[in-house]
């Protein structure tokens, strides 16, 4: 049993989370060869120590934020948000807490 | 961002001139004690104490063949690199004592009513070779075939394991799919119900399955290696793999450096770390694995009951204890702690199935590493470093597939060629896309 500290709920019970997986940088789509897209698809890390992970809130706000955690400890010694990847040709958007100014937008 | 280009292929493998063929077999002058009837009652006059099963020796410079993982995969390749093709040279290194990691960890389920074709025929062998194992290696391993049971709860459950009944019976493994009446009468505790949360629509019956007894499978072949002249060395980590060019030159151990030309990644848990040391890439994620056995009771529960939908298996020891184990935790993880969460998930489910067990008390709890493939199939054979193979990627299926991994991979280092049996399973089918999705019959119930 270990505690999650949620960016945006605070620390819970890891039972309240879904493991998405470890973090990793995904080639361009367009540029990619088959083969080089299956080993990011497939290959992992698996490292035995600190770990950059992506996990779901499931049970709670329902986001997606990113942690640092030991695999062989399970401490966790970051979590934050998600960074913001805007697709080109589009704004950034706030990724947090802008309720206010959005008007009926709001989707959280 | 454009990953950089990858120039030679991460996946596959290179040539496999491994070529150590022609080696004559040599037992060392050694010969193994025969256990009898006869020394039995010898030994019980006489109170004198048994032969060491096997020996130690001094860590030797180089070796032919360098097995990493002194488990049931390790030392079953031991032993028919030496039995079947008469390579001696050869040395098993584990970091603890053997036995240690999943071979002493798992819940000692022995099956073959698998999903996909390559799978059952691969899993089949490792049943019958499993059959004949205390006679060939003349160490009582206990294995009794009573009987597998795999649960179905629904509808698409049972849709599953009518698939894998036609698939078992058309590859000669005896698979049925039975009703809640016939249940009941195999197993007269069940809860065959219809009005409780998770109604028994149905189970796959597979009679040849059964258990074994983990710890003897072990010993059984790490004493039979032994009497062929192989090295086990306990206590001594590999530190690192020496690849010269791309091929491997030797191991680094905490007990000294070794020069090889063949080093056999067996381990289970820790395979990432292993093949990173030869910078080989792995599709492999480590999770842990928890299992809980009860205070021993008279025999009651014959066959192995599984189930999907409840996350548990169960099954009863020689000895009357009941063996649970479940399926991996949620994460990703390197420790081996247990947590209450599953021991209270654990008790509910069972409960569900036979409710009379609600006084037994558990005795332990533990938990091992499995190492989880996309596909839920093992990863076997070459890789692209000339000299280093894997035998990894067991996930939860890993011990009962312990013998038929040992021969084929004794067969793979001693001829250089993959055998027909693990194919399907190399490494560089996560690079062609040809996965062997097994998940339906390895995902919980095993």
């Amino acid at each position: 049993m270990i505690l999650l500290p949620c960016p945006y709920c605070g620390p819970r019970n890891v039972s309240e989370f879904r493991y998405v997986g470890e973090v990793s940088e995904r080639p361009d789509p367009n540029g990619t060869s088959i083969e080089e897209w299956r080993v990011f698809l497939y290959a992992r890390n698996n490292p035995a120590g600190w770990t950059t992970e992506t996990w779901f809130h499931s049970a709670g706000c329902r986001q997606h934020f990113v942690t640092e955690r030991h695999t062989i400890t399970n401490e966790v010694r970051a979590s934050r948000l998600p960074e913001a990847q805007p697709r080109e040709g589009q704004e950034e958007r706030a990724t947090g807490g802008n309720i206010a100014g959005d008007g009926g937008g709001a989707t959280y | 961002m454009r990953a950089p280009r990858v120039i030679k292929s991460v996946f596959r493998a290179a040539s496999s001139s491994i070529g150590l063929d022609d080696r004559n077999a040599s037992t060392n002058g050694h010969r193994p004690y025969r256990y009898s009837a006869f020394d039995l009652l010898r030994h019980g006059f006489s109170q004198a104490d048994w032969p060491r099963a096997w020996r130690k020796h001094d860590l030797k410079s180089s070796y032919d063949v360098v097995v990493v993982g002194g488990g049931v995969h390790g030392l079953a390749a031991a032993y028919y690199l030496a039995r079947n093709h008469g390579i001696t040279d050869v040395a098993v290194l584990d970091k603890g004592y053997i036995g240690s990691g999943g071979s002493g960890r798992n819940t000692a389920i022995i099956r073959s009513n698998y999903l996909t074709p390559e799978g059952i025929r691969f899993y089949d062998r490792s049943v019958k070779l499993y059959e004949t194992l205390s006679a060939d290696l003349n160490f009582n391993a206990m294995f009794a075939q009573r009987g597998h049971l795999t649960l179905a709860h629904n509808d698409s459950s049972l849709r599953t394991m009518r698939w894998r009944a036609e698939v078992n019976k058309l590859e000669g493994v005896d698979s049925e799919v039975i009703g809640p009446d016939e249940i009941k009468k195999l197993v007269p505790f069940m809860d065959t119900s219809e009005d409780v949360r998770y109604p028994i629509l149905g189970a796959l019956y597979h009679p040849p399955g059964g258990i074994i007894r983990h710890d003897a499978v072990v010993w059984g072949y790490a004493r039979g290696a032994d009497a062929h002249g192989v090295h086990i060395h306990q206590n001594t980590e590999v530190t690192g793999i020496d690849v010269t060019g791309d091929k491997v030159s030797g191991v680094r151990t905490n007990q000294g450096d070794i020069a090889t030309r063949v080093v056999v990644n067996c381990t289970a848990g820790w395979s990432t770390l292993i093949s990173d040391m030869a910078g080989v890439k792995m599709s492999v994620s480590t999770f842990p694995l928890q299992a809980a056995v009860t205070e021993p009771v008279r025999p009651f529960l014959n066959p192995v009951i599984v189930s999907g939908t409840l996350h548990v298996y169960v099954s009863q020891t020689d000895r009357g204890e009941l063996v649970f184990g479940a399926s991996v935790d949620p994460f990703t993880s390197y420790s081996m702690r247990g947590s209450l969460e599953f021991t209270e998930g654990l008790a509910g489910h069972v409960l569900e199935l036979m409710p009379s067990l609600a006084k037994m008390r558990l005795l332990r709890q533990w938990a091992g590493l499995c190492d989880m493939t996309p596909d839920f199939s093992p990863i076997m054979g070459l890789t692209p470093v000339t000299g280093f193979l894997v035998d990894v990627g067991w996930g939860t299926y890993g011990f009962k597939a312990g013998p038929v991994s040992g021969e084929t991979m004794a067969e793979l280092v001693a001829t250089g060629k993959t055998p027909k049996l693990i194919a399907p399973f190399g490494l560089d089918r996560f690079e062609s896309g040809d996965l062997m999705g097994e998940k339906g019959a390895a995902a919980v119930g095993h």
